[in-house]
């Protein structure tokens, strides 16, 4: 019985204990090479808080993926986002740290929602309507910024401290991205909407059919990824103290890579809020451990994409096993 | 495109051609592009003086051009039900390999060819992969293979930079035949070529069963893997074309050239008609396309609209274009379902 239920749990949970496992090699094998320079506090401490920006898009991506969609045009809304923010903030000094937060997340759920009713009312296929959509978005920070920067001085003390400030010894990103991923968990498993958004990914008609509101959650789905696009913006433009046109150029890809690689397929209806975790784990710590063992940062990029190849054929690799093994247990 | 008839008794009646429409040839989606295009070119006019030129048509097309050498394999690609991200970094490789070649001695016909060869053989892998992994998306195989091209590409030049090509290789890019942009006369060329491969080719319609259904196409005898790795790999070699004129018009390669090309290419395809979800589109859409983005990021250039405006311009084009033909086709689906209904009408009322 015993047994059986521990085989049954290794195969419920292959992607995240391969993930597991690939990091704990990873790791390994840097703190070998880089001379015992990967596990040290503060560089364990400086992974944690250079993934939580990402961890916590990878999340809103998720869910996006799951419904068999993609949204490419979040890190034009974390730019809009953060620029609108620290704009506003560059003229009264005075304001809370959180109320500009809460604008940020308002603006980001604007633009999601934007995108949200062209993919669901006007049936635009996601990748050409977000594609769309970043041009828009990154337009509007051009315009809004006037082509400047803002910088680190006209961001107020309090509002810079939100970025480097801990709680309880943790870094605040760090501290928002787990209660991202509790909310995230609960919201994916026990939520009756939550559980809605796999049923969408996995068939629409049959959603529909079984009366789910299948337009209400695909635009639900695009909402939310804006308002954490939106969160991960101020945040983002906090942590580097500074606010320009090009914040974030290209981020989208890197979160894609992170959710892929946490087992989301591309399709629709699978994913897991753990695996998307530990996906941008994985990334993080390879952004985080190629400089400590030297790779040259012109080798970085290249190594990063063979990364995220290699997983998803290795990946459809053992889907097929999978399947090839239940066939033959059936005796086709 | 052929029409199903469900006929009473359940049999299904196939038309292979249908008659000519006065209607259905004026409600076609090239239509709007011309109109667009006259739009576009009225503005043009009314707002800059300088515009109505010859010679600063024939300049403002040697500008936009090199895009449009890739977006006709993409439509194809599109067509397939397909989409390849990788083209921009596909540019980029095969220009920086080309430079290198040339920088360590080999003669500048023999570096082209190289580049070009690198080129295809991009395109070739992303084929490879997509054929040897069916169930893999095509957006994210493309989508790593672009940052290990680009990757490469960086390797190679870091962040220099290789120049100093030949005189003859310089003008190429910027040269003209009598008064004809050499750029202009290849994209004629290719724009022919696609026309009769894509429209009059067993090839082309083979493309289209694709893109329809790949199960479908495979039953039917189509070597659909076959047909995806060409289209994949012809891909990359136009890339690697449109890399050479690219490389001669700046003088110099880098391996951030072409960053974003990818994304104005779908777009250009996209507006022309071609369905992303596969197995529509026509050359003629591309081409029209192709001219109504040039011409307005000219036009607006010449007004001094800032590139911001613009990009803000070219993105609501793309989803205003994309949702209109969407209601197009629901239009037509609704009437499908119509037709469908009527017939089960008739035939409860038969027995």
């Amino acid at each position: 019985m015993n047994n059986s239920t521990l085989k049954k749990f290794f195969s419920d949970n292959v992607r995240e204990i391969s993930l597991i496992l690939v990091i704990i090699v990873i790791s390994i094998f840097v703190q070998l090479r880089s001379g015992g320079n990967f596990f040290t506090p503060e560089n364990i401490a400086d992974l944690f808080t250079e993934t939580a920006i990402l961890a916590i898009l990878a999340v809103g991506m998720m869910m996006v993926i799951i419904t068999a969609g993609i949204d490419l045009s979040i890190g034009a809304i974390m730019a809009l986002a953060g620029m609108i923010g620290t704009t506003i903030l560059k003229g009264n000094q005075e304001i809370n740290p959180v109320l500009i937060i809460l604008i940020s997340i308002v603006i980001g759920t604007l633009c999601g929602m934007i995108n949200g009713a062209l993919v669901s009312k006007l049936r635009i296929l996601p990748i050409i309507a977000t594609l769309g959509m970043m041009n828009v978005f990154r337009g509007l920070t051009y315009l809004v910024s006037k082509g400047s920067w803002v910088l680190q001085n006209d961001m107020s003390r309090a509002f810079l401290n939100v970025a480097t400030g801990k709680v309880f010894g943790i870094n605040n990103l760090v501290v928002m991205a787990l209660v991202v991923y509790v909310i995230g968990y609960i919201f994916l498993n026990f939520i009756r909407t939550g559980r809605k958004i796999y049923a969408v990914g996995n068939s629409e008609e049959s959603a529909q059919v079984s009366g789910i509101k299948t337009e209400r959650i695909l635009w639900l789905v695009y909402t939310i990824m804006g308002a954490i696009a939106g969160f991960a913006g101020i945040l983002y433009v906090c942590k580097f103290g500074a606010a320009q046109g090009e914040t974030a150029v290209g981020y989208e890809m890197n979160v894609i890579a992170a959710s892929v690689l946490g087992g989301v397929s591309i399709a629709g209806g699978t994913g897991r809020v753990q695996g998307v975790l530990l996906g941008a784990l994985l990334l993080g710590l390879l952004n985080n451990a190629m400089p400590l063992i030297n790779i040259s940062a012109f080798w970085q990029e290249a190594i990063r994409g063979l990364i995220i190849l290699l997983s998803v054929m290795s990946n459809s690799l053992i889907q097929r096993n999978v399947e090839m093994k239940a066939l033959r247990r059936r005796n086709i | 495109m052929a029409k199903q008839v469900i006929q009473a008794d359940g049999t299904r009646i196939i038309e292979n051609e249908r008659a000519f429409s006065w209607k259905r040839f004026m409600f076609q989606w090239e239509w709007m592009l011309v109109l667009m295009l006259i739009i576009v070119n009225i503005i043009n006019i009314s707002s800059s003086s300088n515009y109505a030129n010859f010679d600063n048509i024939m300049n403002a097309m040697r500008d936009f051009l090199d895009k449009a050498i890739v977006v006709f394999p993409m439509a194809l690609v599109i067509v397939l039900g397909e989409i390849d991200i990788s083209v921009a970094s596909i540019m980029a490789l095969s220009s920086v390999t080309m430079g290198m070649a040339y920088q360590a001695g080999v003669p500048m016909g023999l570096a082209i060819v190289i580049g070009l060869l690198v080129g295809t053989l991009c395109g070739f892998i992303n084929g490879i992969i997509l054929v040897k992994f069916p169930e893999l998306s095509s957006m994210i195989v493309t989508l790593a293979t672009q940052i290990i091209f680009r990757g490469i590409a960086s390797i190679l030049l870091e962040t220099g930079s290789v120049g100093g090509f030949p005189d003859w290789f310089n003008s190429f890019g910027w040269g003209k035949v009598g008064s004809i942009p050499i750029i202009l006369i290849f994209t004629i060329i290719e724009a022919l070529f696609f026309v009769y491969l894509l429209h009059f080719t067993k090839f082309g319609r083979r493309t289209y069963a694709m893109g329809n259904s790949v199960m479908v196409s495979k039953f039917s005898g189509i070597k659909t893997n076959k047909i995806k790795l060409i289209i994949f790999t012809m891909a990359g070699l136009l890339a690697a074309v449109a890399a050479v004129f690219l490389a001669s018009k700046m003088g110099s390669v880098r391996p951030d050239v072409a960053k974003g090309y990818e994304l104005d290419i779908i777009a250009m395809v996209v507006l022309g008609g071609v369905a992303s979800s596969g197995g529509k589109g026509k050359i003629l859409g591309c081409i029209l396309s192709i001219l109504v983005i040039g011409f307005l990021r000219y036009g607006l250039g010449l007004v001094n609209v800032t590139s911001q405006v613009i990009m803000i311009i070219v993105g609501t084009l793309l989803i205003v274009a994309v949702a209109i033909t969407n209601l197009k086709s629901s239009f037509g689906q609704a009437k499908w379902v119509k037709n469908l209904s009527n017939n089960i009408k008739g035939v409860k009322a038969q027995r």
